[in-house]
């Protein structure tokens, strides 16, 4: 984007003047060290605050850098808080969730857009039509259902059912791959098809490498999403032992028991994966944000 | 359940595809549809579960009572009851008062960072991943890391007040109720620090499809910086505004984390930081022995409702871009 810029604001012709560069390096020093202060600012206190010890961390006035490091607060964190363990239930129920969406949503998409059965404009409307209600605002029948499976009669509460299963009834999945798939001519799938291909391995063979793209995109979203979730996983996977909570979940019910120290470790420890996870991926998870609509 | 979805497929989608010609034109067209249905059969029976019964079970939870293990109708009676309870109007006016402010705080400050940002040559890339890392964040690392800065005796906040000579806030747990409350700015700006990174990058993108001969053309007619602002980059991007606008609010009024975790249980000093969301936990599942899910559910309603109304300006919006 760096190559091609084009005109905005501020045109070219009044930067490249002497006032202009001037004022121009002076916002640019004062944007990149407020925002590095403000955004970077809270992440290095997060780290060298677990480093302290727990008189440092609730010392009056409060230390800037950690006189003594006590790198034990971390280990100590781990091992009180369960931080172990937590980062695996996360792992499982994110990674989980996402394997059932992108199985059912990606077939259900795919049907909707190519096979076209009765009733699939019903049926898409009527998941549509879910992007209008929240989530949250379902909390309690939605958790009356999940204790109590209608027909089934199954109680899903602490299993990771209870997360996996809900995830998939994402309209918003559904929405963007839908309008991907709509997007692959006829042509290539009915060539699959004269070649003796069954809906399902067109499906496997020509429609899932096309769509890498998109793909990655509602993987990254259906992985944050159950990462950061936090009233869902409360309801459905708090007070069993070993634990069965989420990272989010377990640390917030380690507030009133453990020092703060080794909470801000704990969120420290947290933070961690998500943070590599980013840089690894934050190309992809910025241009999907932009491409794949808009979501919050 | 995978299997099922797999399974049933089988027998109907080989012949349908690729012999055209065999089998009589309804059994065809019934195996196909078959095939189509098993494809779907997996997100529908999701959908049905856990997003279409639970919103036709709330409503009809919301009419309903249970004593002793029965269930009857209730006509209104949750719906009175909750509107004799105090709580009920703190935690509407709380919910409005989170929404004004973070549209004042939350919806702003992005539109301008992202403004600011278009307009630096330099650092693009690293001011984007800045803007954006704190949303990456899972929500208890960074309300836990904000609720020890906001600690009035040994957080960093009121140091960094103190040393500036300026008067020290009690943050979250302000204790006053007249709008607009210190504990509900607070609560407002941890949440814009963890959230503010997504709308960021969604204006730069619409602020990127500005085609640069407008601003052009309003500087030649003698547009100032701040009537370039007004006249070219704001009705240029009246969509995208308009959207996050409705985001927003739907996001902000079904707000529970924040308050949650920053005032531990999301009731504050006096219920002062209480929102809907958190009061429908409250009615559902933490007054332990009187939890009630009826009253809960009317809520819910109520708050369906309301968030229906601007998703579905939201979504009327989209299609209007689309």
């Amino acid at each position: 984007m760096a190559a091609t810029q084009t005109r905005t604001l501020i045109s070219a012709a009044q930067l490249n003047r002497k006032r202009g560069k001037l004022v121009y390096r002076i916002v640019l020093t004062l944007v990149v060290v407020v925002f590095t202060l403000v955004f970077i600012g809270p992440l290095y206190f997060l780290f060298s605050d677990g480093l302290k010890s727990t008189q440092e961390a609730i010392a009056t006035p409060p230390t800037l850098v950690p006189q003594h490091l006590h790198p034990a607060t971390y280990s100590q964190a781990w091992s009180r808080v369960g931080v172990g363990r937590l980062l695996v239930n996360t792992l499982y129920y994110a990674f989980g969730a996402l394997v059932l969406q992108l199985i059912f949503d990606v077939a259900a998409a795919y049907a909707l857009s190519k096979l076209r059965p009765v009733l699939g404009g019903t049926i898409l409307a009527m998941m549509l039509a879910t992007l209008m209600i929240p989530a949250t605002v379902l909390v309690v029948p939605q958790y009356l259902t999940v204790a109590d499976l209608p027909i089934l009669h199954l109680n899903l509460i602490g299993s990771p059912a209870a997360i996996w299963l809900p995830s998939v009834a994402n309209a918003f999945n559904i929405f963007l791959l839908k309008r991907f798939f709509d997007s692959i001519p006829r042509e290539l799938l009915e060539a699959a098809a004269i070649d003796g291909a069954s809906a399902l391995t067109t499906l496997r063979r020509v429609v899932v490498p096309i769509s890498r793209p998109i793909l990655g995109v509602v993987s990254i979203f259906g992985l944050v999403a159950v990462w950061k979730d936090f009233l869902w996983p409360l309801l459905v996977e708090d007070g069993y032992s070993p634990s069965r909570e989420t990272l989010n979940v377990g640390i917030f019910q380690a507030v009133s028991t453990t020092p703060q120290n080794m909470i801000i470790a704990a969120s420290a420890i947290a933070a961690v994966p998500t943070i590599a996870f980013f840089l690894i991926f934050q190309r992809n998870i910025m241009s999907g944000l932009t491409a794949g609509g808009l979501k919050g | 359940m995978a299997d099922l979805a797999l399974k049933v497929d089988q027998p109907g989608s080989t012949p349908a595809a690729a012999k055209p010609a065999a089998g009589s034109g309804l059994g065809r067209k019934l195996r196909r549809n078959l095939s189509a249905h098993g494809f779907l059969i997996g997100a529908v029976l999701c959908f049905a579960f856990f997003s279409w019964y639970p919103m036709v079970r709330e409503i009809i939870m919301s009419f309903q009572k249970t004593t002793l293990g029965v269930t009857s109708w209730a006509g209104w009676q949750n719906y009175v009851r909750i509107y004799h309870d105090p709580t009920f109007w703190q935690a509407w006016r709380n919910t409005l008062e989170f929404t004004v402010l973070a549209l004042i705080i939350g919806y702003a400050v992005p539109f301008f960072v992202a403004i600011l940002l278009n307009e630096l040559r330099h650092a693009k890339g690293y001011l984007r991943v800045l803007v954006y890392l704190p949303v990456m964040l899972p929500p208890a690392s960074a309300l836990l890391l904000f609720a020890y800065f906001y600690n009035p005796t040994y957080g960093l906040f009121n140091h960094v007040l103190t040393v500036l000579h300026l008067p020290t806030s009690q943050w979250v747990q302000s204790p006053g109720t007249t709008v607009p409350t210190a504990a509900m700015i607070s609560v407002v700006i941890a949440s814009t620090w963890m959230n503010m990174g997504g709308a960021t990058l969604i204006y730069l993108a619409a602020l990127q499809n500005i085609p640069g001969e407008l601003y052009e053309a309003a500087e030649l007619d003698g547009a100032g910086l701040l009537r370039r602002i007004w006249h070219v980059t704001v009705p240029q991007t009246k969509l995208i505004l308009s959207m996050l606008l409705m985001l927003q609010i739907v996001a902000t009024m079904q707000m529970f984390t924040e308050a949650f975790i920053l005032t531990n249980g999301g009731a504050g000093v006096n219920d002062n930081t209480l929102t809907v969301v958190n009061l429908i936990y409250q009615y559902a599942f933490a007054l332990s022995g009187a939890s009630n899910y009826n009253s809960a559910s009317a809520l819910g309603v109520i708050l369906m409702l309301v968030l229906a109304l601007f998703s579905g300006g939201y979504l009327w919006l989209s299609r209007e871009r689309d």
